[in-house]
């Protein structure tokens, strides 16, 4: 599935023999958006809402091709693809055309008696240029938000999509290669070796979507020139399971979350349950039967369940379930194709804490049901780990909900759900400790590529001597009194009486 | 403190438990905190004061209305605001009720380290502090070495005020900087030079810790010929203060040099000469209304900038330099060479050079063709001028007719952007830097879409398009079969 070595340019060169794709084409590449950029064109409203319609137009036109596209990288449900990748897209730039007039605004800001007479706005102004590198599991989507994000606060972006999802990458390199402006928006295909050559360079700003590892890497290679980032990780997000709820609708919204979900591979998916031993059971039965409903008795052969990625995700999961430590635990599922590269939904129950499944982010359809005698305890099971990207909770319990939502640090918390918190924009989404920094959606994509400049306006008039040598006892007094806030204190300085 | 690592990871276990205990996230602990700082500023102000005049020189009042009065403002603001701060904020949800109610809730990130610098070593290091204690975190502050009796009072004294289960202050150089930065932080706030920087960000990059870096760059004063001679004199004073008076101009958003035009520049350093005179007197380094050089180090770096010929022969005022007092008089070079040392280097001292140009126009080109500034200043009443500043050029703050006072607005951000850094704090902005902006969102057991669950079927996706569009009148359409789809799902 790797593809070393193979690059394509999109917009560069057309005609020419491919290139490999090093450090100078980087550089040269950069080099060149930058000189747009410095043109001055994305500033204007009009230039940003064109690309955005022209992203939303390429989407659109071209949706058999994404369904496609996906049905080749990971046998994705036609379905999942038009809702999430498609559909979540297509919000976002209605979002977008709708409010960008408001967000390109300066905020107007007060002024206190310290600066008086004065008057202040924060201005927001784009970055410059940006990179996006994105993920295989959600390839449009994870590509095609933030891309559109930076172009709407004015940036110029370079997106690398994933190799591992090739269909998916080419597609993207086609489509903006033909509704984009490439002056400014132009994508670089490839592997390790391109991009470390892209991190390589200075950017104003890295938006990158993957796992902990890399996302070290792109920090690191940012330090390098004080490039801001954000990094879109991920974690284990658990589901608690309290007593006393509606087990039917909690398994179904849990299964929807989870397999429905890219069969799991997906930074929000419901990663491990923590339920107490006498919920479990019962949860163990509802989840069986909802499961059979959705997917058939052989969910192996189910057409509404994306496959696993590649081989080697293949083998990691394999290996989960290898473990000693989860023999005989699994309660549902197992079955494997390794031609296919499928795994049908499986569901582990009381799965020790440090068995391999419990140590890593599981991305697969592989469901561990952790047991703890008193609800409450799954607070403490998942603050001793690292902080998640999601936290998904089912309780009627008001008092128990209220300790969950202020003692549990996650990305975002749904209450009686899962994953539905993400396609609402008017939320953050973005992580926290291991799970990552910064956020994006709706207004806070355009904030996440977007320099906040703050701009203070001063008049000649009403200077105050006050602030200049030589310094007297006077000066003194009347700084304090102003800083106190009190106008007698004020009168009382400046006539020599305090 | 000790300073061995194994002593250190001792000490920072016990705060992170201590943090644990979810005793700071309370209010009460948090508004304690607050009082804690206040007492100290006000009760130690003669102490406060008196280690700024050891350290780097400063007078009274210049400590008072730099650091300690400052830091008076902030903290009135935010013991005032904190309950509002701490508050979730709901979140507009679109009309289609997926979700029963969602909101922001701010949670602090945890064990916190500050570095400061040394040239507002109180200020720079307790208005982070004040963010990051509003916020609920604990706090490892490391002032800077460079300014040792300041650091020795922050060390010493601060903690008597404080809660020391979860406020820490550690003394030492880049040793013991190395060493904290080896450990996990849930954040990291530092303010220095971009070299440091750079190792402080490939160091939080090992643990993935978000940063706030607020570096420096060379600040531009632009001033146009102003017409009346109230605004150049107002001007002049404004640029004077805002380079010779904060800290002898070792300050970020201090002034670092000037464009004018060819035409005003004469009358523009006259201006200067005669209110250097009024405001620091005869002899400056008599009057000690001018800070210090804070080391040799740096005052041989300034002196160096100097020995290059023409540089030398640009200097127009001033240009005395006393190694033994560690004290530069104000100095103004007019137009030295673009390609000298002094013009490429942030200058961080008492020497103010002046670039004339042809128009003053050209002065967005040039600041364009240098990396983006902390601050750029702008004495300039025309509104054209205005406006193509504010959208051709890019830096943290823009500021018109006035330098340095954006840091005591409390509304608006501070901080860098490109090589002066990124992140931004003062005010609100410092307890939004501390924390984590959690989303929280609730569903009730009604309301679910039967058509959210596999098999899939077509109706099924259209309903899904639909409702995920957020179109009521769709899903009523596709249910009564009124609304049909293109598409098919093979």
């Amino acid at each position: 599935m790797l593809v070393y070595g193979t690059i394509t340019m999109a917009g560069a060169e057309s005609g020419s023999q491919k290139k490999v794709f090093d450090a100078e084409a980087a550089s040269f590449l950069v080099k060149e958006l930058r000189e747009s950029f410095g043109s001055g064109r994305t500033r204007s409203y009009e230039w940003r809402v064109s690309q955005v319609k022209a992203l939303l137009k390429a989407v659109v036109e071209n949706e058999d091709q994404i369904v496609d596209a996906l049905r080749s990288d990971l046998a994705k449900p036609p379905l999942e693809t038009v809702v999430y990748e498609v559909g979540m897209f297509k919000n976002s730039c209605e979002v977008i055309l709708k409010e960008l007039k408001h967000w390109m605004v300066p905020e107007k800001v007060k002024t206190s008696i310290s600066t008086f007479p004065s008057s202040a706005e924060i201005v927001p102004e784009p970055l410059g240029v940006v990179l996006v590198i994105s993920a295989w599991n959600y390839p449009i989507l994870l590509s095609l938000d933030p891309v559109v994000g930076a172009i709407a606060a004015g940036n110029a972006v370079v997106l690398k999509p994933s190799e591992i999802a090739p269909a998916s990458s080419s597609l993207l390199a086609k489509l903006i290669e033909k509704y984009m402006d490439n002056s400014f928006i132009r994508v670089v295909e490839g592997a390790v070796d391109e991009t470390t050559a892209l991190l390589q360079q200075k950017w104003d700003k890295i938006f990158y979507t993957g796992n902990g590892k890399v996302g070290r890497i792109v920090m690191t290679a940012a330090a390098k020139h004080l490039t801001p980032v954000v990094l879109e990780l991920g974690g284990k997000s658990p589901v608690v399971v309290d007593s006393n709820i509606n087990l039917k609708v909690a398994a179904r919204r849990i299964i929807s979350g989870k397999w429905g979900l890219n069969n799991g591979q997906a930074c929000i998916s419901p990663d491990y349950i923590i339920t107490t031993k006498d919920c479990a059971p019962k949860l163990v039965d509802v989840l069986k039967t909802e499961l059979e409903n959705c997917y058939g008795k052989n969910p192996l052969e189910s057409e509404d369940l994306s496959r696993i990625v590649s081989s080697n995700h293949f083998a990691r999961l394999s290996k989960l379930l290898n473990d000693d430590k989860v023999s005989g635990k699994i309660a549902y599922g197992g079955e494997k194709d390794e031609k296919k590269l499928r795994i049908a939904p499986t569901v582990l129950l009381d799965v020790p804490q440090d068995s391999l499944i419990m140590g890593e982010e599981i991305f697969g359809p592989l469901l561990p049901i952790i047991t703890v005698n008193k609800v409450e305890e799954s607070i403490d099971v998942i603050n001793s780990g690292s902080k998640p990207l999601a936290a998904y909770i089912f309780t009627n319990n008001k008092k128990f909900k209220e300790q969950f939502v202020k003692n549990v640090s996650a990305g975002g918390l749904l209450v009686n759900d899962t994953v539905l918190h993400l396609v609402v924009h008017t939320l953050p989404f973005g992580g926290v400790g291991e799970s990552g920094m910064g956020a994006y959606h709706g207004k806070f994509s355009f904030d996440a590529f977007t320099h906040k400049k703050a701009v203070l306006y001063r008049s000649f008039a009403g200077d105050a001597s006050l602030r200049y040598p030589p310094y007297t006892d006077t000066k003194l007094r009347l700084m304090k009194a102003l800083i106190g806030g009190s106008i007698i204190g004020i009168i009382r300085a400046l006539f020599g009486w305090s | 403190m000790e300073r061995s690592v194994e002593a250190l990871e001792r000490d920072l276990k016990s705060v992170r438990k201590y943090y644990g205990s979810g005793k700071t996230k309370d209010a009460s602990w948090r508004e304690s905190q607050l009082k804690g700082l206040q007492n100290f500023i006000v009760e130690r102000e003669e102490e406060i004061v008196r280690a700024l005049k050891h350290d780097l020189g400063k007078h009274y009042v210049e400590a008072f209305r730099d650091e300690v009065g400052t830091l008076m403002k902030t903290l009135n603001l935010a013991t005032k605001s904190l309950k509002k701060w701490m508050a979730a904020k709901e979140a507009k949800l679109p009309q289609i009720a997926l979700l029963s109610s969602a909101e922001l809730v701010p949670e602090p990130l945890g064990l916190v380290l500050i570095i400061s610098s040394w040239n507002f070593p109180f200020g720079l290091s307790l208005e982070p502090l004040i963010g990051a204690v509003a916020a609920g975190n604990t706090v490892v502050l490391k002032p800077s070495e460079m300014s040792p009796s300041c650091s020795s009072l922050l060390a010493t004294v601060l903690p008597t005020y404080l809660d020391n289960k979860a406020i820490k202050v550690i003394e030492g150089g880049p040793e013991v900087g190395e060493l904290l930065l080896q450990q996990k932080w849930d954040k990291i706030f530092f303010t220095g030079s971009a070299r440091v920087g750079r190792i402080v960000m490939s160091a939080a990059a090992v643990h993935l810790t978000p940063v706030t870096l607020e570096l420096g760059g060379k600040c531009p004063a632009l001033v146009d010929s102003l017409s009346f001679s109230w605004d150049r004199e107002v001007a002049a004073k404004r640029i004077l203060v805002a380079k010779f008076g904060a800290c002898a101009g070792q300050a970020c958003i201090a002034i670092d040099y000037i464009l004018v035009e060819k035409g005003f520049s004469s009358n523009l350093v006259s201006l200067m000469k005669v209110w250097i005179k009024k405001m620091f007197g005869e002899n400056p380094k008599e009057s000690n209304t001018i800070a210090r050089i804070v080391n040799k180090k740096q005052f041989m770096r300034l002196k160096n900038f100097l020995t290059e010929p023409k540089v030398k022969e640009s200097v127009v005022v001033g240009g005395s330099m006393h190694e033994n007092d560690l004290f530069i008089e104000p100095t103004i070079l007019l137009d030295p060479p673009l390609d000298s040392e002094i013009m490429s280097e942030e200058i961080f001292g008492p020497v103010l050079p002046i670039i004339t140009l042809d128009k003053i126009e050209d002065s967005v080109e040039f600041i364009n063709s240098r990396p983006k500034p902390l601050a750029i200043y702008a004495f300039t009443k025309n509104q054209t001028l205005q406006r193509r500043l504010l959208s051709e050029t890019s830096s943290g703050s823009l500021v018109f007719n006035d330098a340095i006072l954006q840091y005591i607005a409390d509304t608006l951000p501070f901080g860098g952007v490109g090589e002066c850094g990124f992140g931004k704090y003062h005010g609100k902005f410092s307890f939004d830097l501390f924390s984590h902006h959690k989303a929280v969102a609730r569903r009730s057991y009604f309301t679910d879409f039967w058509f959210r669950f596999p098999p899939w079927t077509l109706q099924k996706l259209q309903l899904l398009e639909v409702s995920y569009n957020l179109d009521y009148l769709g899903i009523l359409l596709v249910i009564l079969g009124l609304k049909r789809s293109k598409r098919s799902l093979s």
